[in-house]
């Protein structure tokens, strides 16, 4: 089972596969161009405390993305994943 | 003439490609966003010369930013037999090619450079360059800018360069991206190294925080040791054993006295000649930049470039960018500020990496007021050092403070609206020597440039302030805020008229004085604010231009004396 969250919402460390940039034509054009979007799978490396930029990993590339762009980067994550890493 | 132009995504070497082919240095770091203006240099093609242009990096001919809309403007202008040389991110293939199918879409000669092509084999990807060359229709060299590797290859194939006749459908680029890529590339599975490990350990605030104020702690450590060993055994003496004599003999010569003697040479110290105080050209003027100043300011670029270079500076932004957010910018917006306590001038053109108006006002008024740069700090330490802590903590803790309050008041006061972070950051890589000491040249070339000049200029002035009466005059009229609100002797007017030319000379000039604690820690913190030197004013005045400097002089004016008047300070000195 998957369910979608907000980038902001995964845990730090969890997996995820991005489903939709739910945003402006320059937001998707821009996040686009620098490696996210739909279909790429990504690890979130560190993030969103205290309104901190969330960082991720997709293959070789790492980006920063502000709070207000991780909100707005959708993806579909295990929902098993989440509960076994708090096991 | 041809023109080649080198375009690509940010950080994917274009500027030491430029450097390879064209013998000119241009100043590359690992971070993106270093090139925001282009470069532009002469290479042989074959019998004929051609200009190569550095375009700055781009993701995308569909511009989302100022940098990138500079690109596709040069992009735009690009005559029939031009040459484009796009340079790629060999590990990062995919997002590479999104940039190269719009360019050939062009229908220009086209060159596709490999560059990085070294690091695909520890990061376990195979790239089958015949097959891209055929799914392309373009030529693609393997390249390692850094070593060289592939460097003459590329040239030749500049010289024969030809359009792409291969079509896509440019609606689904990224599927025919994908298409090749899975035709193009193996990649193999292999375990995390501990550079990996480091990497992601870096970012997180936990233990990330912790590692950078490691690393800048080290980093000013060792920025101190060397540049203290610099000055007691190798500068020092040179100036105290062998030009000291020299200009003794000079000062002889010349009488003793004099309007010649006293311009040269300076006042004589108990009869001999004090490089810190005698204020004479050829005494304290080489020795504040070249004994005093420079030590610390090659140290500092040293220790910089080496961060910059191993690509730590990204991590340092997006950890810092809660804080930087607090004063109107984001996390990328420490990076001028880092550059601005080598010296202003820099890091003030640095702060073209932000996209927006407001962001690049309030940093480079931050840098003027707030940062103090490599020559300002080493005078300072030298004369504010003689208390020990209890005199250079208070003067940097102002600082600080006066940093953080006027970057809120900006933050809150200047209109516009403030960007957030996005920014990739590159993996670590080990600073390549030759490329890191070519920066360190440049770097010490502007200082030169920029600083010896204007301190000669400064104690030029210092010279015929004095020789006219006028600074005894000045002194006179400054007395109510001099005296009355910073409570300094009236003679530190003289400083403050010195500090708008350079902030070295200036706080040379205090020394003399027999200031106290308290009138030392004023001192150093009202000539640190109330203006910039003239290199720094020429930059702030022709990049944001004059309205937003007379704004950024108000705040300026305003800020020091209310820093430096109030007795707080004195109660700061005392409490340590």
């Amino acid at each position: 089972m998957t369910r979608t969250v907000s980038l902001v919402e995964m845990d730090e460390g969890q997996a995820g596969t991005v489903r939709e940039l739910a945003g402006g034509l320059a937001f998707v054009r821009r996040i686009e161009a620098m490696g996210l979007r739909p279909g790429i799978a990504l690890v979130k490396t560190s993030g969103s405390a205290m309104w901190g930029p969330v960082t991720v990993r997709a293959g070789n590339i790492q980006l920063a993305l502000g709070h207000g762009m991780a909100s707005r980067v959708l993806l579909d994550v295990e929902i098993g994943e989440k509960g076994q890493r708090h096991a | 003439m041809r023109r080649v132009l080198l375009v690509g995504n940010p950080n994917v070497g274009k500027s030491v490609v430029f450097d390879r082919l064209t013998g000119v240095y241009v100043v590359a770091s690992n971070y993106p966003g270093t090139t925001v203006e282009f470069t532009r240099g002469r290479m042989r093609l074959g019998a004929e010369q051609a200009e190569v242009i550095d375009v700055p990096g781009t993701y995308s001919l569909e511009p989302t930013c100022a940098a990138e809309e500079v690109a596709v403007r040069m992009l735009d202008g690009i005559a029939v037999d031009d040459v484009v040389v796009n340079v790629v991110d060999s590990t990062n293939l995919e997002r590479s090619l999104n940039l190269t199918l719009q360019l050939l879409a062009r229908r220009r000669p086209m060159v596709v450079a490999l560059n990085l092509w070294d690091e695909t084999k520890h990061t376990g990807i195979e790239i089958d360059v015949p097959k891209l060359e055929a799914a392309l229709g373009l030529s693609c060299a393997p390249l390692v800018a850094v070593t060289g590797m592939g460097v003459k290859d590329l040239v030749e194939r500049i010289g024969l360069a030809r359009p792409s006749m291969v079509s896509f459908d440019q609606a689904r680029r990224w599927e025919e991206i994908g298409r090749i890529v899975g035709e193009v590339q193996r990649v193999t599975h292999r375990h995390h190294t501990f550079l990996e490990r480091f990497r992601d350990a870096s970012i997180r605030p936990f233990p990330g925080l912790f590692i950078a104020a490691g690393v800048l702690l080290a980093a000013f450590e060792i920025v101190r040791l060397i540049g203290e060993g610099l000055i007691g055994y190798v500068l020092g003496p040179l100036f105290e054993g062998l030009w000291a004599p020299v200009m003794m003999r000079l000062s002889g010569l010349l009488g003793g006295s004099g309007f010649f003697h006293q311009l040269l040479i300076g006042d004589l110290v108990d009869g001999g000649i004090s490089f810190a105080e005698s204020m004479g050209l050829l005494t304290t003027g080489l020795y504040v930049p070249l004994a005093a100043v420079l030590p610390y300011v090659f140290a500092f670029y040293l220790v910089l470039s080496f961060i910059e270079d191993t690509g730590y500076l990204p991590r340092l932004a997006v950890l810092l960018d809660g804080v930087m957010h607090r004063v109107g910018l984001h996390g990328m917006g420490a990076i001028p500020i880092l550059l601005g306590l080598g010296c202003n001038v820099p890091g003030a053109l640095a702060t073209r990496i932000m996209e927006t108006r407001r962001e690049r006002f309030i940093a480079m008024t931050l840098i003027a007021i707030a940062t103090p740069c490599m020559a300002k700090t080493s005078m300072i330490v030298g004369l504010a050092g003689r208390f020990g802590a209890a005199g250079l903590a208070p003067i940097f803790i102002a600082l600080f403070l006066a940093w953080l309050v006027i970057g809120k008041l900006l933050a809150w006061l200047v209109k516009g609206e403030s960007p957030e972070i996005l920014v990739d950051i590159p993996p670590y890589r080990f600073p390549h020597v030759r490329a890191l000491a070519k920066k360190l040249w440049m770097r010490m070339a502007g200082f030169f440039r920029e600083a010896v000049p204007w301190v000669l200029a400064g104690v030029l002035l210092v010279n015929v302030l004095y020789f006219s009466g006028v600074m005894r005059l000045m002194g006179r009229l400054a007395s109510p805020v001099v005296r009355g609100v910073l409570s300094l002797p009236d003679e530190a007017a003289g400083a403050l008229v010195v500090g708008f030319l350079r902030k070295d000379v200036a706080v040379g000039m205090l020394a003399p004085l027999g200031l106290g604690l308290r009138q030392t820690v004023v001192g150093c913190v009202v000539l640190s604010m109330y203006f910039p030197c003239v290199a720094t004013f020429a930059v702030m005045l022709r990049e944001p231009g004059a309205r937003d400097m007379l704004k950024a002089s108000v705040v300026m004016v305003g800020s020091a004396l209310a820093g430096g008047g109030p007795s707080e300070l004195g109660d700061v000195c005392r409490g340590t």
